[in-house]
């Protein structure tokens, strides 16, 4: 049996989780998830303005707290940048052994391939010169074969969040490319852990007034087995609730068709999954099945969309809706008077007693969405009486870095391992 | 007898792009039955009609007595294009669960 816990559920989650997982021990293994859909092509401005940037640069700071609890690490925390995040690393711990792997980035192969848009269709051409990343979603199999290496941290780039838990079992059990049941057992472990809190009490709406403890809540731990069998659990003493409901809520979370869960490795069964409570805060995982894995790899490429502001008042009583609405309305009018075309607008009111007003637009140009930050402060002069709420100031244009999920042939993708000396 | 749907189920949501996943779970088997007859795909679009503009997909999970609603052009693009406060569809799970059915 082997433990593994997950200290990371994205970019900006718990700073002192991963360090109380690895503290309360034992384990054998901590995985840590830091790359959501949009991380990449953060870390691609990132490294566009500072080519030694680029990766999360508090993994490297987290390593040196942990650099002598001889727990293994696997991070995809390189981000776009998985050398220099090594390096960083190997710089404040140069005892510990640093894996890198490479392959994933496939910034050289964009007109080699259609690169169909997933949702639309559209070839990637459409948006070519605007492309500022992308990377193929790859498998446990190399990350496992740097655990092989006898890396104490293992540093990726974009790998499926599951592979991060399922490399561990493969170097553990050596369990086969084609042993599908026994991967996609490794999958569902590591779909429920890879959000973190998310499946130990932390945003689980099933009787959530009665969890106990959320202040010191406890990130999950996989006991897992060579036979596929594994039981989520956490540490005793910590805050939160391991149960049939927390592991059911994680298990049906961003998830299609649960019949054909695809990973680089192999399509996993979530119908197929039995789960049974087996005592306090340990939920058992058995019978997952799995299908030959899919010839394509999936591949997230970032491209520059455009700009895009949001901006919020707050109105107090009486009357805050009312007064909030009336607010939007004379913005809309003012910029529609300044001329200014929007491809998207919305507005929202939340509260009632008092309501706040939150107004947002995107274009692809940058000026009107510059010029639309001056028009709602006003609002707390010129407007309807009472706003407030307005401490943070004008409102901000932000780029707008959008998604383009597409199908990659699996021989594009060669990985490859490197090791720090 | 009319009920809402939270008082047999809990829900847990999230995105993939421009779109919305809502997992409902029945809290006790015996209601997995309810929420097949009940919870249809049209129901759901039909609750989130100002919000999902695609269409309503159901699978059904009998393992863990959930359904599985994919709920396409949900975001206004989605991601880092949506413009709304709840850009990742995380309030779709709690909002289902006002669903009027019969119990």
């Amino acid at each position: 049996m082997i433990r593994i816990g997950c200290g990371q559920g994205f970019w900006g989650d718990s700073v002192e989780a991963p360090v109380r997982l690895v503290e309360d021990g034992p384990l054998d293994y901590l995985v840590l998830d830091y790359l959501a859909e949009v991380t990449m092509s953060i870390l691609q401005k990132q490294k566009k303005e500072n080519p030694a940037f680029g990766y999360a640069r508090d993994f490297p700071q987290l390593i040196e707290r942990i650099q002598h609890s001889k727990v293994r690490v696997i991070a995809n925390a390189g981000g776009v940048n998985p050398t220099a995040c090594a390096l960083d690393i190997k710089k404040r711990c140069p005892q510990l052994k640093v894996a890198i792997v490479h392959g994933d980035d496939i910034m050289d192969q964009l007109d080699q391939h259609p690169l169909l848009n997933m949702d639309s269709g559209e070839p990637l051409s459409s948006v070519r010169d605007q492309v500022l990343s992308a990377n193929a979603y790859i498998g446990a199999f190399p990350l496992a074969e740097a655990l092989a290496s006898g890396a104490d941290v293992v540093v990726t780039g974009r790998c499926s969040d599951a592979a991060l838990v399922l490399a561990p079992m493969l170097h553990a059990f050596d369990w086969g490319e084609t042993d599908w049941d026994l991967l996609a057992a490794g999958v569902v472990a590591g779909h429920i852990v890879e959000c973190g809190a998310q499946c130990t009490g932390g945003n689980c709406l099933a009787d959530w007034e009665s969890i106990p403890d959320l202040a010191n809540i406890g990130y999950p731990i996989v006991e897992a087995n060579a036979d596929g069998t594994c039981v989520i659990t956490k540490h005793a003493g910590s805050g939160g609730r391991v149960s049939l409901a927390s592991v059911k809520e994680q298990l049906v979370y961003e998830v299609g068709d649960p019949r054909a869960y695809f990973t680089p490795d192999v399509i996993a069964d979530f119908t197929s999954v039995r789960l049974e409570q087996q005592g306090p805060d340990r939920v058992h995982v058995s019978k997952a099945r799995g299908l030959p894995r899919p010839d394509q790899l999936k591949a997230s490429i970032s491209y520059h969309w455009g700009y895009k502001a949001s901006g919020t008042l707050v109105y107090g009583p009486p009357k805050a809706r009312e007064k909030a609405y009336l607010g939007a309305a004379i913005v809309d009018e003012r910029c529609a008077a300044l001329g200014l075309h929007f491809d998207k607008q919305v507005t929202e009111v939340f509260g009632d007693d008092w309501a706040m007003l939150r107004m947002a637009v995107r274009a692809r140009e940058r000026a009107p969405v510059e010029r639309w930050t001056r028009e709602m402060i006003p609002l707390v002069l010129n407007g309807p009486p009472g706003a407030t709420g307005y401490g943070e100031g004008r409102p901000k244009a932000h780029q707008v870095v959008a998604y383009w999920p597409a199908p990659l042939p699996r021989e594009a993708v060669v990985t490859r391992i490197e090791i720090l000396p | 007898m009319k009920i809402q749907l939270g008082q047999i189920a809990h829900a847990r949501s999230g995105d993939k792009g421009n779109l919305v996943n809502i997992g409902v779970i029945a809290y006790q088997p015996e209601h997995y039955a309810t929420l097949l007859r009940e919870v249809t795909a049209e129901r759901v679009k039909a609750h989130f009609a100002e919000r999902i503009e695609g269409s309503v997909e159901r699978y059904e999970l009998p393992n863990i007595q959930a359904l599985n609603f994919v709920c396409r052009q949900a975001l206004m693009g989605g991601g880092t294009l949506s413009l709304l406060s709840d850009a990742q569809g995380k309030s779709f799970g709690g909002g289902i669960l006002s669903l009027e059915i019969e119990a």
